[in-house]
């Protein structure tokens, strides 16, 4: 029982990872039709840049849950100004390639600098502590991923569907041309939203550093996932892709306790039979 | 499709010349094992087909699948347990990991064709992940370790494939085979249908053309090839690892094609070629392997979007001599 709910919480706490990461992923894709491969990097170079933090400057988890997000969205907003705004008018093939070529370029610099091993990052004191509910025992820092990531995700999708600023990014996804013959200054707004996608993905990592290992290499799988998590959810819409992100992740879980090879072909495999009933995905639209 | 793709898609060159240019090559092959290691051109020989039988997919028919690994490395596995713990001849299993590869190709390029662009790229990636994790935990394959000291046999039970040579010109002819389908598909009618979907899906299926039979015959077909490449790969160097099924190979093979040149015949084994002297030269700096690779990727995806030999024929139209 302990066990089960166990896996059920890490599968929540991944599903959170899982709907931050597709949901930006879906932000950046709707607008800039870009899809960013390097996501997966960027997720690790907020924990990475959250540790550096602790390392070399003293500077804790709460300022680095900001500071981190603003240091890597600035990085992503020199990449979409310098080279990512020149692929736009080609195919979108050439992004995603672009963008795997970046992921290789900061994993690789990451790699050499800082090594193949994961470096432990401290649970802020605040939040060491756990409560213990009849069933389970529960650290009060992944109850407060969970909740912290529905948040933004929420957020997120409030500020996209009930806002000005939301309906104008909804505007240029769908045609990009028309809302800058209204004034509006969409090559800036494609740079906020790259940057606003890649700092998500930061924040992400902050977040995902006092649970998993701080290393290199931990945003390369779980971009894997995320795709499949996209593809099953279908790109575009953004609860869809925050409810499969979720959604995901609890299976994931579940599988782990019921039949633990199977866990990480699970999403994978999930994938391949969503495609046979519904090639859009669960919440797309077949264009 | 794009104006990059479209650049080497009809080569407008002399017979003579083209003909002229493969008899150069044919004879570079065939002494080039007296002058260089003639292990590191067998790999580029394995690469070069390995880009060829991908470039026929996002060269010759604009899908760009992300998982060709999983071909490559299901082969090679197969090959190699084949001829390691089964005791069979080395022709049997490249014919093993070829057929295994051919019916992978038929499961993932089946549900990849479902969707095209994007979700092509990544849904190919993500049924190639499946066969990473098959190859990390099913019982033959070694895990982390892989499979080693797999013998190289004995071709047809006669010929010793154990010496450098005799395996490098074996190698060679498998390449030469593999090339010359390649080259066949491309300029059959065959490869017409897959240029006509390329530049233009809707019209190619109001011509009355089963599109998603096409692609899924290119698919297979290119899968079948890149198998070729994996089980004789893993002859060469009598081991199979978990490199060969990793994203980081997709993406590799993405590198080579698309500096060589997509949509040319020739594009995708300069880039093998390029790409492996690159990490040869670089393979003492540790990871800056990785960055400099991705920095290759980057400004070629930027700037030079033909490739080498696309670039080389868009000068030879411009100035023709």
């Amino acid at each position: 029982m302990q066990a089960l709910f166990g896996q059920l919480l890490l599968g929540l706490i991944n599903g959170s990872f899982y709907a931050l990461l597709s949901l930006g992923l879906s932000i950046i894709f709707g607008l800039l039709n870009v899809v960013n491969f390097a996501h997966g990097a960027l997720y690790m170079s907020g924990a990475m840049v959250a540790w550096l933090l602790a390392q070399y400057l003293g500077i804790g988890y709460w300022p680095a849950l900001l500071l981190a997000p603003a240091v890597v969205g600035l990085v992503g907003v020199v990449i979409e100004r310098t080279m990512l705004r020149r692929l736009y008018q080609l195919d979108n093939l050439y992004g995603l390639l672009f963008t795997f070529g970046l992921t290789l370029v900061i994993e690789g610099l990451f790699h050499e600098q800082y090594g193949n091993s994961g470096n432990p990052y401290p649970v802020p004191e605040v939040l060491q502590g756990g409560v213990r509910l009849p069933f389970m025992y529960l650290p009060e820092y992944r109850a407060w991923v969970v909740v912290v990531a529905m948040i933004v995700c929420f957020g997120s999708w409030l500020v996209i569907e009930r806002t000005k600023l939301g309906s104008y990014l909804r505007a240029g996804t769908e045609n990009p041309r028309l809302v800058q013959a209204f004034g509006i200054n969409v090559p800036l707004m494609f740079t906020i939203t790259y940057g606003f996608g890649v700092a998500l993905a930061a924040f992400a990592g902050v977040m995902a550093a006092p649970i998993y290992q701080v290393s290199p290499g931990m945003g390369s799988n779980l971009i894997m996932v995320v795709f499949a998590v996209v593809v099953i959810g279908g790109m575009g819409s953004i609860l869809g892709s925050i409810l499969t992100g979720v959604g995901l992740g609890v299976i994931e879980g579940l599988t782990r306790y019921f039949y633990p090879p199977a866990s990480s072909v699970v999403i994978f495999v999930i994938m391949a039979l969503v495609l046979l009933v519904r090639p859009a995905g669960l919440f797309g639209r077949q264009k | 499709m794009s104006e990059a793709l479209r650049a080497g898609a009809s080569v407008g060159w002399p017979v003579a010349r083209v003909r002229g240019a493969f008899a150069v090559m044919f004879v570079a092959g065939l002494v080039l094992p007296f002058f260089v290691y003639p292990v590191f051109v067998m790999n580029v020989l394995c690469m070069a087909l390995f880009a060829s039988a991908f470039n026929l997919l996002l060269g010759y028919c604009g899908l760009l699948s992300f998982g060709h690994a999983a071909f490559l490395g299901a082969a090679g596995y197969l090959c190699a347990h084949a001829v390691k713990d089964w005791g069979l001849p080395p022709e049997v299993g490249l014919l093993l990991g070829v057929l295994l590869s051919a019916g992978l190709g038929l499961v993932i390029g089946g549900l990849a064709i479902r969707r095209s662009g994007i979700y092509f790229a990544m849904i190919t990636l993500g049924l190639a992940q499946v066969v990473y994790f098959l190859a990390v935990q099913l019982p033959f394959t070694g895990g982390d370790d892989g499979l080693q000291g797999v013998p190289r046999g004995k071709l047809l039970g006669l010929l010793s494939l154990e010496g450098r040579y005799a395996m490098y010109y074996f190698v060679y002819a498998v390449f030469l085979a593999g090339f010359f389908a390649i080259y066949r598909a491309i300029h059959s009618p065959f490869g017409h249908v897959l240029r006509s979907i390329r530049e233009n899906e809707p019209r190619a299926l109001s011509l009355g053309y089963d599109v998603d039979r096409y692609k899924l015959m290119a698919f297979v077909l290119s899968a079948a090839l890149a198998g070729l490449a994996g089980a004789t790969k893993a002859l060469v160097f009598q081991s199979e690892t978990l490199t060969d099924v990793h994203w980081h190979m997709s993406g590799e093979v993405v590198l080579m094609t698309l500096l060589g040149g997509m949509g040319t015949v020739m594009g995708p084994s300069v880039g093998a070629l390029i790409v492996l002297v690159l990490q040869n030269y670089l393979s003492g700096f540790g990871s800056w392997v990785t960055v400099i690779t991705g920095l290759v990727f980057v400004v070629g995806v930027l700037a030079f979007r033909r490739g080498f030999v696309g670039e080389a024929i868009a000068l030879a139209k411009k100035f023709p001599f």
